[in-house]
């Protein structure tokens, strides 16, 4: 492992502070009932598993609405990666920022996007969080910390560095979280945004959700070192830590969220995951690139949703019918995203020129198509665009 | 002649020339292994082995220029691009290496390197994938562009672009690469800056490129069943341009359309616009209408994106309007 990369158990070990994100069930000297897995109690371990299901039928439901083309465009499924999302997002405080690529369906909803309005989005709605303008890749509501919902890989690297400066600029105490692929650091973008997040000591956490692959192709055949070592010729430190265990995920988390709030400086997580389904909707979960069986072995061992339940069935902090009652609610909750979805209406067409600009000048052209432009009331006082269909050179 | 896909005509080219050139090279994402994103490479790893057929990183602007740095030095890199939409962040080298190179060094280093991949919308890709980049790259003096709409075009392009030693962009169409056509067999090369005309008629001329042939085509036989017979001219090349053919055809028909999936503002047809009224300004009956994507990024709710690609019937309507009908 490179110089200054700790794993994260070595982290909550070493320096520990006052014993409250420790694992208390681990040495018994807790008991069970009040103080569970990693020192959560039985309340708090139910939360995160219920959180995870949510996003695992969630995202089953919008598999389903894909198949039957309610769903359209690209959809890539964060099915089994599910413990960072909740591990890495849950910890920070509403008025943290997070920013990620295309994969980003759970994210959304863990940092507070309703599912409803992440679904509709999904499909393309009026009532989704970008409009309907985004669709899967690009799901965003700044009002809830959520800075999207990124195409271009590593585009949202240098963002996440912008985001952390503008904190830093006003003084506030927030944190960016900022997530990429493991494909994403061999972008001349990461690089750029290391150094300079490293100069200007940004509140910034870059974690990268390390499933393996970059569509078909494994991170080792295409990077000369291991992902620990990215960071370091930036003097940024590196964590590796187990994306599928949420408990340990939340709790690193939790604390190394807390020391960059509290001036630590950038850091890079290196979160080890696995991606179960294939690349997007439209590519296949196994071939040349990866065995079935090597994704078989991952879904039957390293489900984040399996291990904390088993765990939690180990110790006695979870019964049979209460996990049914979890899921329950995950299913329902699921319906009813894509119910809300399917009765939200298509965008209205009039709408089609609203965004393309903040400000809708009064002189000059801004939109050179000459076809009808609807309302252009962008700023909502009712001025309209300029320029519309008078004059247009086209029908 | 033999059916071919228009992807298994780019990858016939890609073999023609491979076989006959060991200088030249595929790099690009998912090429080898994965046979390419969109299958366009399917077994050119086997054929040819890693030494020429290779998977980069996802580092556009790192292996662009890498490929450009080859072609410096004599190569003849295939430089794919899993759509253009990423090549926007290898613009840099592109624009300023590979089309100012044989310029700044006074004819001393050619730059040979084919830039390949889809370009322009598919189906609800939203806005970061959805955009035609003909524009991006022959706004700047040193880039040559082609852009195939038939398998047959496919193969004796890329075969060119392969061949010119000069930078060439082949942009080609993410719908088109299931399109079946006839393709000569064998050797076949189609010069740079010879346009097709795809379909002919004397009453009005849709000058269009790419994949906008086909709606073009399509307007056509609208139009034909209300007797209007329209020239359905496909540049195939964006530069060079064919000049005569489009002075050609508007000096028949009087009336002109330019159809392009990219936006209309310092698009490919105000280019084109500004070259018949500088050249043929008599000939014209009518002003010359654009027909081009909305001029918004593309939004992602389907019927949003109807309303914003070029569709039918704005050619139709188009066709109609220079026709004062
Ligand atoms: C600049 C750029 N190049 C290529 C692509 C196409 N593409 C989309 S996702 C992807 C793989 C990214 O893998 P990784 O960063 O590991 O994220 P994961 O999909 O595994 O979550 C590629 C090549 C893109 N969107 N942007
Ligand atoms: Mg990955």
């Amino acid at each position: 492992m490179a110089q200054g990369t700790r794993t994260a158990t070595e982290r909550m070990t070493d320096g520990a502070g006052p014993g409250e994100n420790r694992s208390g069930a681990a040495d018994g000297s807790e008991p069970a009932a009040s103080r569970g897995l990693g020192g959560f109690t039985r309340e708090e371990l139910h939360a995160l598993l219920a959180d995870m299901l949510l996003y695992r039928r969630f995202e089953e439901k919008a598999e389903e609405a894909y198949a039957i083309g309610k769903i359209g465009g690209f959809c890539h499924l964060h099915i089994g990666q599910e413990g960072l999302a909740a591990g890495s997002i849950k910890p920070l405080r509403d008025d943290d920022l997070v920013i990620t690529a295309y994969r980003e369906h759970t994210q959304a909803i863990a940092k507070g996007i309703s599912p409803g309005a992440a679904m509709a989005e999904l499909y393309g709605r009026v009532d989704g969080c970008s409009g309907g303008r985004g669709g899967s890749m690009h799901l965003f509501d700044t009002t809830v910390g959520f800075w999207g919902g990124h195409g271009i890989v590593g585009g949202q690297i240098p963002l996440g560095a912008g985001l952390a400066w503008a904190i830093k600029y006003r003084g506030g105490d927030q944190i960016c979280l900022c997530f990429m692929g493991d494909a994403a650091v061999n972008q001349g973008a990461f690089l750029e945004a290391l150094n300079m997040s490293a100069i200007w000591h940004l509140p910034v956490i870059y974690v990268v959700e390390n499933n393996g692959y970059g569509m078909g192709t494994a991170f080792s055949r295409v990077s000369a070192t291991e992902m620990e070592a990215r960071s370091g010729a930036y003097g940024i430190p590196a964590n590796t830590v187990n994306g599928q265990d949420v408990v340990e995920t939340y709790r690193f988390f939790e604390e190394l969220a807390e020391q960059v709030r509290a001036g630590a400086g950038p850091q890079f997580v290196n979160a080890v995951t696995y991606r179960f389904r294939g690349h997007s909707m439209s590519d296949p979960v196994s071939g040349t690139y990866r065995s079935k069986e090597e994704v078989d072995s991952h879904v039957e061992a390293q489900d984040p949703i399996k291990i904390l339940r088993d765990r939690l069935m180990d110790a006695g902090l979870l019964t049979q019918e209460e996990l049914e009652a979890l899921d329950a609610e995950a299913r329902a909750l699921s319906d009813e995203a894509a119910d809300f979805a399917d009765a939200s209406p298509l965008p209205d067409p009039s709408t089609l020129y609203d965004h393309v600009y903040a400000e809708i000048n009064q002189h000059g052209r801004l939109f050179l198509d000459g076809r009808e432009h609807g309302s252009g009331d962008t700023r909502g006082d009712g001025r309209g665009a300029s320029g519309g269909a008078a004059g247009g050179t086209h029908g | 002649m033999a059916e071919l896909t228009y992807r298994e005509a780019l990858n016939a080219a890609m073999c023609q020339e491979m076989d006959r050139d060991d200088s030249v090279f595929l790099m690009g994402e998912e090429v080898a292994e994965y046979d390419g994103a969109y299958k366009v490479s399917r077994g050119m790893l086997e054929r040819y082995g890693d030494r020429r057929v290779v998977d980069s990183p996802i580092s556009e602007l790192g292996f662009t220029g890498l490929c450009v740095g080859a072609a410096m030095a004599g190569l003849r890199p295939i430089c794919e691009f899993m759509t253009f939409n990423f090549s926007i962040l290898a613009l840099d080298q592109v624009i300023n290496s590979a089309a100012k190179m044989l310029y700044m060094t006074n004819g001393q280093v050619p730059v040979p390197i084919v830039f390949r991949g889809p370009t322009g919308a598919a189906l609800q890709l939203s806005a970061q994938h959805s955009q035609a980049c003909e524009t991006y790259y022959v706004h700047a003096p040193g880039v040559k562009l082609v852009t195939p709409a038939t398998p047959a075009d496919a193969k004796g392009l890329l075969a060119a672009a392969i061949r010119d030693d000069d930078p060439v962009a082949v942009m080609e169409g993410e719908l088109l690469y299931n399109v079946r056509g006839e393709v000569p067999d064998g050797e076949y090369v189609i010069p740079l800056g010879v346009a097709d005309r795809k379909r002919s008629g004397d009453d009005v001329s849709i000058v269009t490129h790419g994949k906008m042939v086909h709606v073009a085509l399509q307007a056509a036989t609208a139009l034909a069943r209300e007797e209007i017979e329209a020239d359905v001219l496909d540049l195939r090349s964006i530069r060079p341009l064919d000049v005569d053919a489009i002075l050609e055809s508007v000096a028949r028909t009087n009336r002109v359309v330019y159809l392009e999936e990219g936006w209309p503002f310092a698009g490919v047809g105000a280019q084109i616009v500004s070259l018949i009224q500088d050249e043929a300004f008599d000939d014209l009956d009518a002003p010359v209408v654009r027909v081009t994507q909305a001029d918004v990024p593309m939004p992602y709710a389907k019927n949003l994106e109807q309303l914003a690609k070029p569709g039918v019937k704005a050619v139709v309507d188009a066709c109609k309007r220079v026709l004062y009908l």
